[in-house]
């Protein structure tokens, strides 16, 4: 019982917070609503006893996803009420297809049950209450799923990458530090010895610049 | 009442049925697309961890990892392309995007 309200507290807040997002007009509001979504859903996570992807859900969505959305949110200086022009335009034919959606997912949701191979199918049974949520899948994913695992580090390499790729200028007339050829500097080149006659001093054109001659002494 | 697998299915249906509507309704401001799809990917999240939990089998939990980080990646990506397309153009209006055509 206490289940039950639980899943429907978390579900009717992921989907109120879910319509949210893509009704506010706002995108600042849009993102604020996603984060509760995420929330709840990690929530919902938890109520059937997924913890990890829940805490990950948690860490990942909100901690680094909504947060990269609402730093480009507010980067962009961009006028988002004459954005909002179309909605009525495009709204009716949404609304159609999206019913036409929804319609079939929750038929087929309601009509679909396991088939009778579906538990022996089962690629790696759940441990029972023997391991935790987490330890059962730390024992398959670094070893039945090691390949596939470390293919997704490659393809965050690659995201991350193109990120800093396709973001990157430089900009001309910005005094920058040349650690390469600071490190390049040998004393060979760099230091040099001079014997200068008294009251001469050395004429190199670099270092210390000669004041003009104003008759003083020199 | 037992929650069953058909309430969370319920739930992921009308997540992923309030992403393509958001897609389609906001037509001009990709930023809450991005939003949309990430709505998408939730609910397709949503759908793996049920089966994995009603089903007894912890690959479906593997895999919403995987979704997670496809869908950290594509935010990246697709927020990095928009942001240098607000630098080129000073705006982010979507449907006059033809510059690439020939």
């Amino acid at each position: 019982m206490i289940q039950a309200i639980v899943f429907y507290l978390f579900a009717s807040v992921v989907v109120a917070s879910a319509l949210m997002v893509i009704l506010a007009r706002n995108p600042v509001h849009s993102v604020l609503w996603l984060i509760l979504a995420f929330f709840n859903a990690a929530g919902l996570f938890l109520v059937i006893g997924a913890e990890f992807i829940a805490m990950i859900l948690v860490i990942v969505y909100v901690g680094a996803v909504a947060v990269l959305f609402l730093f480009v949110v507010m980067m962009l200086d961009v006028d988002f009420t004459a954005m909002r022009s179309g909605f009525t335009r495009y709204l009716p034919f949404g609304l159609l297809l999206g019913l036409v959606l929804a319609v079939e997912l929750v038929t087929v949701g309601f009509f679909w049950q396991f088939g009778d191979l579906a538990v022996q199918a089962r690629a790696a049974p759940a441990p029972g209450p023997t391991l935790s949520n987490t330890q059962a899948i730390g024992t398959i994913l670094y070893t039945d799923y090691i390949f596939v695992f470390q293919m997704a580090g490659m393809i965050l390499l690659t995201a991350m990458v193109g990120a800093i790729v396709l973001t990157l200028r430089h900009r001309p007339g910005v005094k920058r530090q040349s650690v390469a050829a600071q490190n390049a500097r040998t004393p060979a080149n760099a230091v040099s010895m001079k014997k200068p006659a008294v009251g001469v001093g050395v004429d190199t054109g670099a270092g210390v610049q000669r004041v003009p001659d104003e008759g003083g002494v020199r | 009442m037992i929650i069953g697998i058909g309430h969370y299915l319920a739930v992921g249906a009308i997540l992923f049925t309030l992403g393509v509507l958001g897609i389609f309704i906001n037509r001009k401001n990709i930023i809450v697309i991005l939003m949309s799809v990430e709505l998408i990917l939730l609910a397709v999240n949503i759908n793996f961890v049920a089966f994995s939990i009603f089903l007894g089998d912890m690959v479906g939990q593997i895999f919403a990892m995987f979704v997670l980080t496809v869908a950290a990646g594509e935010a990246a990506i697709g927020l990095a392309i928009l942001v240098i397309y607000f630098r080129n153009r000073g705006t982010i209006a979507v449907d006059d995007v033809r510059q690439m055509r020939g």
